[in-house]
C-alpha cells in the first residue's frame, strides 16, 4: 500500500448544505463477536450529501461498522438511525432501510447466473415493482454511466475484476439509493483496474451522493472526502477533514498508521 | 527516449509463429501408442483384455441372436416350449417375450383394454420430453402436467366416456413403475427443497430440529421397512372403514424416503453458495423468498445436478421394491411371467427384457443431465 493512485483531479467540492439533515447516526454502538469486542462506543454522524472515508488497520472494525448500517451485522448496544428510521429487529424497518442504502462489496458479489443487465434489473423489478422495460432502461443508463453498456448481455464471469466492480456499483445505483456504502471496493482488484473503479466513485461523489467508503486509497480520501475517520481496535480514534487529517494527525496511533500505509 | 536495442528490433521484426505439433504427437496412431501400447506390460494387458472382450461378445451374439429361438408352436396353456428347452444354454428363448410382453408391460390389466395403459406410457414419455426442453420452462407447463395427469387418471380408471372401469388392483407393469417414479420425483423434489432450506434455518430452531429429525429418521431405515409399514402397520392406525389404497400408501412411502435423500443433496448445493451472494441479495432489499428463489436456488440446484440425477436414477429403480408388498410393477410382472411350468427357467430372458427398459429410462436421465449441465454453463465461463 505504498503507492497512492493519482486521480488527476483537484479536490471535489463539498456538496453538504450548511443545514443538511443527518442521514446516518451511530450513537455509542457496541458489538461483540462472541466474547470479542469489535465495536466500542462508536459514534458517528453522516449528513446528507456528505462523503466520509473510513480507514484503519485490518481488524479495526471499519467493515463491521458499515455493515451494521444496513444490518448485514447486528449491533448489541447503542442506536443506529438511518434516514430517520431506527434499526431494530423489526423486519419492515430493515427492508425499508435496505431499499435506501446501496452497498458495494470487496468481492463484487455479482450474481453469476444472471447477465449484467439482469443483475441490475433484478432488485428494481422485484423490490421496487418497476416494469421490466423501465428497469432495463434505467439499468442501461447506469451501465453507461459506469462506462460498460456494451457488456450488458454478458455474464459476470466474462468480465474483468474492474468491470465487475463497476457493474456492482451500477447494480446498487439502480435502486436509486439515498446512501451508498463501499466496503473496500478496490482491495480485491489488480493494480491497473483500481483507477477505473475510483474514477466512477469520484463521479458519483461529484453528483452529490451521500457516501461512506471504507478504503485504503488515501488519494481517493484526499480528493473526495469531506471527513476522514480513523478506526483502530473497534474505536473511532480520530475524525477530521482530509487536509488536517493527513498533515496534522493528533494521535500517535494515526501517525503510526499513516507512516505505515504511505510508506517511505 | 533511448533508441531500441538491436535485440528488441529483431524480436519486433519476427512475430512469434505458431508451429504445428510434431506428427508423432497427434492422430489415431499416436493415441493408440500413448494409451494402449506404451510399454510391454501395457501391450500385454491390452491384448488380454481385447481377447476377453471379443470372445465374450461373440458368445453373447451366438446366444442372443444366432442360436436364439424366436417362436414356439402353440399359445397360452397349450404352448410347446420343448424347442427352447432343447436350446437352453446355447440360445436365448425370445419366444417368451413374444408370448408374455403384454403381461410384463401391462400386468393383469384387461387384455382388450391394454391400449389404455399403452397410451398412458406414451403420455408419460411425452411429458418427460416436453419438461426436458428449457423453452417450455414456464407457467403453462404446470397446466400441461395437470391436464396430462387427469387424462392419465381417466384412461387408467375409466368408468366415464364409455371406458369400462378397471379397479386399481389390476393395474400393473411399466405403468406402475412410471406412476411411482414420476409422482415420486414430482413431489419429493419440492419437498426436499423445503426440508433442506428448513435445516439451514438457524434463526428458527424448531423448524430446523423438525427437518433434522425427519431426515435422520427416514434415512436411518431401509425403504423396504417403510413400505412394510405403509402396507401393514399404517392401516391399523386408521379409523374403522377408512381405507387408503395400497398403491397410494406405497407412493407416499417412496416420496417421503426420496425427499430425505434429496434434501441432503440440495443442502450440499446450498452450502456451496458463497456468503457474499446472500449478503448482496440482502443489501438489495430482496425478501427471504425472493433471495432464495431468484439467487440461491438457481445456483445451488445447478451445482447439484449430478448428485440430484444420481438420486433420481436410484429412486426410479427403487420403485421395484414395491413387489415386496405385492404391487405389480415392471419387475414383479417379469418375475410372474415365468411362473407357469412351461416357461419356468427362462428368467434370464425375462429379466434382460425389463433390464433393457430400466436402462433406457435411466440412461436417458443421465444423458439429459449432462446436456443440461453443458447448456446451463454456456456463455458463463471465460
Amino acid at each position: 500500500m505504498a503507492e497512492v493512485v493519482e486521480l488527476g483531479k483537484a479536490q471535489v467540492r463539498s456538496a453538504v448544505q450548511p443545514d443538511a439533515q443527518p442521514m446516518i447516526e451511530l450513537r455509542k454502538v457496541n458489538k461483540w463477536f462472541g466474547a470479542l469486542h469489535v465495536l466500542r462506543d462508536v459514534s458517528l454522524t453522516v449528513r446528507e450529501r456528505e462523503r466520509v472515508v473510513v480507514c484503519g488497520p485490518s481488524g479495526s472494525g471499519k467493515s463491521t461498522m458499515i455493515r451494521c448500517i444496513n444490518r448485514l451485522e447486528t449491533h448489541q448496544e447503542g442506536e443506529i438511525i438511518v434516514d430517520g428510521i431506527e434499526l431494530t429487529d423489526d423486519l419492515r424497518n430493515i427492508d425499508a432501510i435496505r431499499r435506501e442504502v446501496g452497498m458495494v462489496f470487496q468481492s463484487f458479489n455479482l450474481f453469476p447466473h444472471l447477465t449484467i443487465l439482469e443483475n441490475c434489473t433484478l432488485a428494481p423489478i422485484w423490490v421496487r415493482k418497476m416494469p421490466k422495460k423501465e428497469a432495463e432502461e434505467l439499468a442501461m443508463e447506469f451501465l453507461t454511466r459506469v462506462r460498460i453498456p456494451e457488456q450488458a448481455k454478458k455474464y459476470p464471469g466474462q468480465l474483468s475484476g474492474g468491470q465487475q466492480q463497476r457493474v456492482a456499483i451500477a447494480r446498487a445505483l439502480c435502486m436509486r439509493p439515498k446512501i451508498m456504502l463501499f466496503d473496500e471496493p478496490t482491495s480485491a482488484l489488480d493494480p491497473e483496474m483500481i483507477k477505473e473503479v475510483l474514477d466512477v466513485m469520484v463521479e458519483l461523489a461529484e453528483s452529490g451522493m451521500t457516501m461512506v467508503v471504507v478504503t485504503h486509497e488515501m488519494g481517493f480520501a484526499r480528493t473526495v472526502a469531506d471527513r476522514v475517520v480513523f478506526m483502530d481496535r473497534g474505536e473511532v480514534v480520530e475524525v477530521g477533514p482530509p487536509k488536517e487529517f493527513f498533515s496534522n494527525p493528533r494521535s500517535e496511533r494515526l501517525r503510526t498508521f499513516l507512516s505505515q500505509i504511505l510508506g517511505h | 527516449m533511448t533508441p531500441p536495442s538491436a535485440e528488441a528490433a529483431t524480436l519486433g521484426a519476427a512475430p512469434a509463429i505458431d508451429r504445428r505439433p510434431p506428427s508423432f504427437a497427434v492422430g489415431p496412431i499416436a493415441w493408440l501408442r500413448a494409451n494402449l501400447f506404451s510399454s510391454w506390460l501395457s501391450t500385454a494387458v491390452t491384448l488380454a483384455l481385447a481377447y476377453v472382450l471379443v470372445s465374450w461378445t461373440l458368445s453373447f451374439v451366438n446366444w442372443a441372436v444366432v442360436n436364439a429361438i424366436w417362436d414356439v408352436p402353440g399359445t397360452g396353456q397349450q404352448v410347446d416350449t420343448s424347442a427352447c428347452r432343447a436350446a437352453r444354454g446355447e440360445g436365448a428363448c425370445w419366444a417368451l417375450i413374444g408370448e408374455k410382453y403384454r403381461f410384463i408391460l401391462f400386468g393383469l390389466y384387461p387384455f382388450d383394454e391394454q391400449w389404455r395403459p399403452a397410451l398412458v406410457v406414451v403420455i408419460f414419455v411425452g411429458l418427460y420430453a416436453i419438461s426436458a426442453m428449457r423453452r417450455f420452462w414456464r407457467k403453462e407447463l404446470a397446466i400441461i402436467w395437470l391436464a396430462a395427469l387427469s387424462v392419465i387418471g381417466v384412461l387408467m380408471w375409466g368408468g366415464i366416456f364409455g371406458l369400462p372401469f378397471v379397479e386399481q388392483e389390476r393395474w400393473g407393469g411399466l405403468v406402475i413403475t412410471l406412476i411411482l417414479a414420476t409422482f415420486g420425483i414430482a413431489f419429493a423434489f419440492p419437498l426436499s427443497i423445503l426440508v433442506a432450506l428448513g435445516r439451514r434455518q438457524t434463526s428458527m430452531p424448531a423448524v430446523k430440529a423438525l427437518c433434522v429429525v425427519y431426515i435422520e429418521l427416514i434415512r436411518g431405515v431401509p425403504l423396504i421397512s417403510l413400505l412394510f409399514m405403509a402396507s401393514v402397520m399404517f392401516p391399523l392406525f386408521l379409523p374403522e372403514g377408512m381405507n387408503i389404497d395400497k398403491l397410494l400408501r406405497a407412493q407416499i412411502a417412496i416420496i417421503l424416503f426420496a425427499a430425505a435423500y434429496l434434501a441432503e443433496v440440495v443442502r450440499g448445493g446450498l452450502q456451496a453458495i458463497p456468503k457474499g451472494q446472500y449478503e448482496a441479495a440482502d443489501a438489495l432489499g430482496l425478501t427471504y423468498w425472493q433471495k432464495t428463489g431468484l439467487i440461491i436456488l438457481p445456483q445451488a440446484l445447478k451445482i447439484s445436478i449430478p448428485p440430484l440425477v444420481n438420486t433420481f436414477i436410484g429412486m426410479f429403480k427403487d420403485t421395484s421394491l414395491v413387489l415386496i408388498i405385492g404391487i405389480f410393477d415392471l419387475l414383479n410382472t417379469a418375475k410372474t411371467s415365468i411362473i407357469e411350468p412351461a416357461w419356468q427357467g427362462f428368467g434370464v430372458e425375462a429379466y434382460l427384457f425389463v433390464a433393457a427398459i430400466y436402462f433406457v429410462f435411466c440412461f436417458a436421465m443421465s444423458k439429459y443431465s449432462q446436456d443440461l449441465e453443458r447448456e446451463l454453463d454456456k456463455g458463463r465461463r471465460r
